[in-house]
């Protein structure tokens, strides 16, 4: 995604936060907020891979629409006014940060990833200081079959990132998803053992961009698993590049 | 008419607990019972957790004294992991231990047990707690507030945080100590050793107005058990597991923690969630003995540093044999105290301590570890089984407390049967049998880490020893 001059009667201008900006047809919402230094609160979305769309924290407003559309997946129109930060939008966002976490079982202080989680971090800076949900606290399997990685289901959030660059960046398509709902799990190739796996590679790309203590190193001990995520972008433009 | 006084909840300790007290037909205590009350599950819960997390996770099981957990379970680890960890992270350990050793007996000695001897075991109960002591004595509230910070600040400069450090691994450290550190912790350790000998001091000039409480409060022959290095000195961190008897003859030595089984069974009544282990070959509950700073002190050759070696000297003279009043758990703490502050001095002074090599590395390579270390409160017991992939298959806590828990049923009856008449339920009675407990400064949070099924009962007993009511809490 090597950046391309932009011929003027190409770019749209728009609104975001009360901040006129212009953007190239095609990008999304989540881009050009980016790009003029609006963060807005996301999981599931990664920036070098594929769009998800399905924690629904980066869910913005628009005007003259009632429904509210995810940033990461929503292109940008020309004229849109986009409001990333409402009542409703705080409101919604830590709702659904108070679900993941009543989903499983996340115990931050005794996590491998305390400290550098990004469900963690984003429940304070959403300000989630109860959770209001009854915890479901379900009984889950850890793998650890794998000699160097570990899954621990009680911490995963399915947010699909391990998924999508096994598939997209190492090409190797380990990681997938079974069930519905409550019941997804990430599984490994047809749902066996991590340690089983003929198609893993073990390049570790699934543990790194996993934003809970859900797929971690082995032998890391409480609050010492950081993830090194800084790469993607540039290892996604290198091969884009050299497929070019 | 038969009756039962019931104590709850029972102050100043760390947890909940209850105490009843049977009354026979004259009014006389027939017979008292301690009822640990609250309920955990630690043991059940960790299963299925990576070995690597259990230091962290089992050191939750309190927030007084989670460096002892931190320091049982990180060597259950290093045994999983077949590791030598390397020599400083052993020093390192060791400080940590200390301090918490330090902090957790301020707490016990001051907070909680100076206001009953300063204040009065009759004082007002409203008015016997630390703030009481500060109003009346504040000298001595000031210093055990400062030593406890000392040890609490010796934490959090090693390990980052003062309660739950993530510091301590399995093989070892996360971090080596940095020389601005090292320096804050060897200006510190005087400090807490000034402030303990003052205090000493006083407590031993005192000891003749408490003959009466030292001489009921759990004052009887039982067996003591605790850690002694591999030549006899007082231990805290690592060592053999020692047991003597009531004269101070040695029943066990050179026993390898690994082997505790050998020697200590778990017992269940149904009046406690805490366990009653007991010492297997006099059988149960026979086999009653006693950890913690009393019992390490009666168990020990010597102490190993030049000022606790001479209290300890002087302790041993108040009686022949073991010392055997629970009374002397607090003179212990004190004595322990100031080793802790001068083998902390000793061992920042040596130039290694801040080597940077302070981690062994390696994947489990054994199914089943044991850890064993000095808790303030006693020996602490960690023992893990793994699967292949290193996460944990069983996990068994003993814990310092437990140990105690036949002593201080024992206590509880002997203390009511000295003080307690049903003709006339004083306030001050009623204290001596909680204070007894305070004593063997129990951590019932700890003790009670266990999953299992006890429902509480109370009963009322006639003087024949047949159950005429009693109430079941499921």
């Amino acid at each position: 995604m090597a950046r391309q001059k932009v011929p003027p009667t190409q770019a749209l201008t728009l609104t975001i936060d009360d901040q006129t900006v212009t953007a190239k047809p095609g990008q999304t919402v989540m881009d050009v907020a980016s790009e003029h230094g609006i963060d807005i609160p996301h999981l599931c979305y990664l920036d070098g891979l594929s769009i998800w769309g399905a924690c629904r924290l980066c869910v913005v407003e628009v005007e003259g629409q009632r429904r509210l559309f995810s940033a990461c997946s929503t292109e940008v129109a020309e004229g849109m006014v986009v409001s990333t930060d409402s009542p409703r939008l705080r409101h919604y966002r830590k709702v659904i940060v108070e679900m993941l976490f009543a989903e499983r079982n996340h115990i931050c202080a005794v996590c491998v990833s305390n400290g550098h989680c990004e469900l963690q971090a984003m429940a304070q800076r959403l300000g989630v200081d109860h959770i209001h949900i009854p915890y479901l606290n379900p009984q889950l399997s850890v793998d650890s079959s794998h000699d160097r990685f570990r899954l621990d289901h009680h911490r995963c959030i399915v947010c699909t990132r391990c998924v999508r660059v096994c598939a997209e960046v190492e090409g190797a398509s380990t990681k997938g998803m079974a069930g519905r709902g409550i019941m997804a799990r990430i599984i490994n190739d047809l749902n066996e053992p991590w340690g089983d796996s003929q198609t893993c590679t073990s390049c570790g790309k699934c543990v790194h961009v996993c934003p809970t203590g859900a797929l971690v190193e082995k032998g890391t001990a409480a609050a010492e698993m950081q993830k090194r995520r800084q790469f993607l972008p540039y290892l996604t433009v290198m091969r884009d590049n050299n497929h070019d | 008419m038969p009756q039962t006084v019931t104590i709850e909840p029972v102050t100043r300790i760390e947890g909940h607990a209850r105490i009843t007290i049977d009354l026979d037909d004259a009014g006389d205590v027939a017979d008292a019972h301690f009822h640990v009350t609250q309920f955990r599950g630690f043991e059940k819960f960790c299963e299925g957790r990576p070995f690597t997390e259990m230091p962290a996770l089992t050191a939750r099981t309190c927030g007084i004294c989670p460096v002892s957990h931190l320091m049982a379970s990180s060597k259950a680890c290093d045994e999983l992991m077949a590791v030598q960890i390397p020599p400083t992270a052993d020093m390192l350990r060791r400080v940590m231990n200390l301090a918490q050793l330090m902090q957790s007996h301020a707490l016990s000695f001051f907070h909680l047990s100076s206001p009953d001897m300063l204040l009065g075991w009759d004082s007002d109960p409203l008015r016997r707690h630390i703030l009481g002591v500060a109003a009346v004595k504040p000298d001595i509230a000031r210093d055990g507030i400062r030593l406890r910070q000392i040890g609490q600040t010796i934490i959090d400069l090693l390990g980052g945080k003062r309660v739950h450090p993530a510091w301590m691994v399995g093989g070892g450290v996360n971090a080596p100590l940095t020389t601005d550190r090292r320096d804050e912790i060897a200006a510190l350790a005087p400090e807490a050793l000034e402030i303990t000998k003052r205090n000493l001091a006083w407590f031993k000039r005192s000891l003749k107005d408490y003959t009466d409480e030292a001489s009921c409060f759990a004052n009887f022959p039982s067996l003591f058990l605790g850690l002694v290095d591999r030549n006899g000195a007082l231990e805290h961190y690592d060592g053999v597991l020692r047991v003597v008897d009531a004269d101070g003859h040695v029943l066990e030595d050179q026993i390898d923690p690994r082997r505790y089984t050998d020697i200590l069974g778990e017992a269940v009544e149904d009046f406690s969630y805490m366990k009653f282990p007991y010492y297997k070959a006099k059988g149960y509950p026979e086999g009653m003995y006693r950890v913690g700073p009393l019992a390490r002190l009666n168990l020990c050759d010597h102490a190993g540093t030049p000022v606790a070696d001479q209290e300890l000297a002087e302790f041993r003279s108040i009686q022949r044999g073991a010392v055997l009043s629970s009374f002397h758990y607090h003179y212990a703490r004190l004595i322990e105290v100031i080793f802790a502050a001068e083998r902390i001095a000793e061992l920042v002074a040596k130039p290694e301590i801040l080597d940077e090599h302070v981690r062994a590395k390696a994947r489990p390579n054994r199914a089943e570890g044991v850890g064993v270390a000095e808790a303030p409160r006693g020996t602490l017991i960690h023992h893990y089984h793994i699967d292949k992939n290193g996460q944990i298959q069983q996990c068994n806590l003993i814990i310092a407390t437990g140990h105690n828990n036949l002593a201080m049923n024992a206590g509880v009856k002997q203390v009511a049967q000295r003080f307690v008449s049903g003709k006339q339920l004083e306030e001050g009675a009623l204290n001596r049998v909680e204070a007894v407990i305070r004593c063997f400064d129990p951590c019932l949070s700890c003790a009670t880490h266990a999953l299992g099924q006890m429902p509480m009962r109370i009963e009322l007993r006639d003087a024949t020893g047949s159950v005429v009511d009693e109430a079941v809490r499921d």
